[in-house]
């Protein structure tokens, strides 16, 4: 019984992959009148993706383009943020958000790829059966129990061990968002090395490398694309975190220049929007600015997904084999 | 050195990456238990807080997060399923379709505290919703959307090709064979997908900031226009705003917190393994 139900499978898959132009028509012609509405909902379904990108910007617009009556572009591009005087510059927060993803990208970026290295090239298959679970649950703990042993935990040691006087820094916030942004770039950076075709590897073998080697040499350089998504959808997660950034980097608007910023407070936009949003009177030049706010977060996120979705579609993998035929 | 040992070296690195990786996940779960679960009993997750929060249960926060959750999964699951329904057996490989895709990975992508001043400009003013159940599960549904219709649509894409063949083949419509050989088939796939973004619906603070959640509110909610206490929301606050609260409350909050969304996981885990195990293809 199961042997036929594969054979047919087998065949079928082989065979009938793509229907054929005049299948599909058949296909087609077999639809029944009553099964329109079911299929029109389907369809509005499907757009709706695009329509709530699109009412999401119009919304964040509606909110903050007020703010621009009160708070000039240049104003709103100018050095400091002091709420309470009326004086709403972003760009601490911006150089805050930038300081503390690209620290949390360096922490994470090889520590990703090497993982994804181990886990698709060198683990044992028990070892492997532990570690993807464990991953899954780094992407499922919430950001605020994350934040809590950030605040109990991590910054106490970076204040002992690292001279900061006091642990709530940039640095804190990079460490935590790193681990934050781990299980996307290790999934990402697994698909890519999943998906260098198997061809490259025998070739690269069959020449008398070592294992490393083919890793290092071939594998990793074929799965450029891919790894380069990694990083900017890892750089797209750590951007837009939020509550572990508030509650643990000490959140000072002050301008973040120079190396030892790391060591000392800093505050990004997404921190900045949820500790004022809250405190602000709707309607008030401080509630459109935080709009404004973030429809800087949503247009350098939308930026950041728009060109990786390019390389996804620039870079699709070649399947394994192609190279015999 | 030869390249063997070469090899040996570089595995070494590759082996203390993978460690520093996994050690610290290892580490939170198991220190969050040790602190937490002294200060867990019957009392703790089924009273009211009192005295500020600083004694006392965590019960409307716990229902809170449930309430939220369900809420979640009712705006997300239809939406989210009929989305994946189309882009997997609808869907043209036109502009249009591409446009789609764009847009579900942007969606994906929104930070979520731009989910919260979404929900609040549309959902809570405009809508005049208010803050409440209402307006915060819409922002959650919205959030995670996006990972119930791609987890989805990988679902029902690996179904057989040959399954939709043979229901068309002995007669089937189109929607006969979605709704009868394809949508089975997948259920345990989109089932997984769903509940793993109901679990990061669950741990969300920011998009219900400004949306649902309440400081300090010693009551059950009574409909769906009500404010409500939420876990993850309640663990900010005592982190953060209550000056001497006690240190093993806030263990257990978050241990309370970790073991909802976990357990979650784990189930989603289950599920899948279970089914890739019946599945005949």
């Amino acid at each position: 019984m199961l042997a036929t139900k594969e054979m047919i499978d087998r065949s079928m898959n082989d065979s009938n992959k793509e229907l054929t132009p005049s299948r599909q028509r058949a296909a087609k012609t077999r639809r029944r009148w009553n099964e329109l509405p079911i299929e029109a909902v389907i369809r509005i379904c499907g757009f709706s993706a695009v329509f709530f990108v699109i009412v999401i910007f119009l919304f964040l617009l509606r909110e903050g383009l007020p703010a621009l009556f009160s708070v000039s572009p240049l104003e709103f591009a100018g050095k400091f943020w002091y709420p309470t005087f009326g004086i709403y510059g972003i760009v601490p927060l911006l150089l805050g958000s930038i300081v503390v993803t690209l620290g949390a990208i360096v922490i994470a970026l090889p520590l990703g790829i090497a993982t994804a290295v181990f886990v698709h090239e060198i683990a044992p298959g028990w070892a492997r059966e532990i570690l993807k679970p464990l991953i899954e649950v780094l992407a499922g703990i919430p950001s605020v129990v994350l934040g809590f042993l950030g605040m109990l935990v991590v910054t106490p040691l970076i204040r002992e061990y690292l001279g900061a006087p006091t642990g709530l820094t940039a640095f804190a916030g990079s460490l935590m968002l790193a681990y934050m942004a781990l299980p996307t770039i290790i999934s990402i950076a697994e698909d890519a090395i999943d998906s260098v075709p198997k061809s490259y590897r025998d070739g690269s073998l069959a020449l008398g490398t070592t294992h490393w080697q083919t890793i290092w040499g071939v594998i990793l350089p074929a799965a450029k694309s891919g790894i380069i998504m990694a990083i900017m959808l890892g750089i797209g997660r750590a951007i837009g975190e939020t509550m572990t950034v508030m509650m643990v980097t000490g959140n000072a608007a002050r301008l973040p220049l120079g190396l030892d910023a790391y060591f000392k407070p800093v505050r990004t936009m997404t921190a900045t929007i949820a500790a004022e949003m809250g405190e602000v009177a709707q309607g008030s030049t401080h509630y459109h600015v935080l709009f404004l706010v973030g429809i800087v977060l949503f247009l350098v996120t939308f930026l950041i997904n728009v060109v990786a979705s390019f390389i996804i579609i620039r870079g699709t993998p070649r399947r394994g084999g192609q190279l015999l035929h | 050195m030869s390249s063997h040992t070469n090899q040996k070296f570089a595995f070494a690195l590759v082996t203390l990456a993978t460690l520093i990786v996994v050690v610290p996940i290892i580490f939170v779960a198991v220190y969050i238990v040790w602190q937490g679960i002294g200060g867990i009993s019957w009392t703790f997750i089924t009273t009211m807080p009192s005295n500020g929060m600083r004694a006392g249960g965590i019960l409307p926060a716990i229902i809170g997060t449930v309430v939220l959750t369900f809420g979640t999964a009712i705006a997300a699951i239809p939406l989210g399923i009929g989305a994946a329904i189309y882009l997997a057996e609808y869907a043209k490989d036109n502009a249009l379709t591409r446009g789609i895709r764009l847009a579900i990975i942007n969606l994906a992508g929104i930070p979520s505290v731009v989910y919260g001043l979404f929900g609040l400009g549309l959902f809570v003013l405009f809508l005049g919703m208010g803050t409440s159940i209402l307006a915060g599960s819409l922002t959650l549904g919205l959030l995670t959307l996006p990972v119930v219709i791609s987890t989805a649509e990988e679902a029902i894409l690996a179904v057989p090709q040959s399954f939709r063949v043979v229901s068309v083949s002995l007669g089937g419509t189109k929607w006969q064979t979605i709704r009868y050989q394809v949508l089975p088939n997948a259920m345990p796939g989109i089932i997984t997908g769903v509940i793993l973004g109901l679990e990061r619906a669950a741990g969300e603070t920011a998009p219900i900031l400004f949306t649902v959640a309440a400081f300090y509110l010693p009551q059950l909610p009574n409909s769906i226009f009500d404010q409500t206490m939420a876990l993850p929301y309640h663990l900010y606050v005592i982190t953060t705003q209550v000056p001497g609260m006690p240190i093993a409350i806030q263990y257990s909050t978050a241990l309370v917190l970790l073991v909802i969304v976990l357990s979650m996981n784990i189930a989603a885990t289950l599920i899948r393994r279970h089914f890739r195990r019946k599945r005949l293809w």
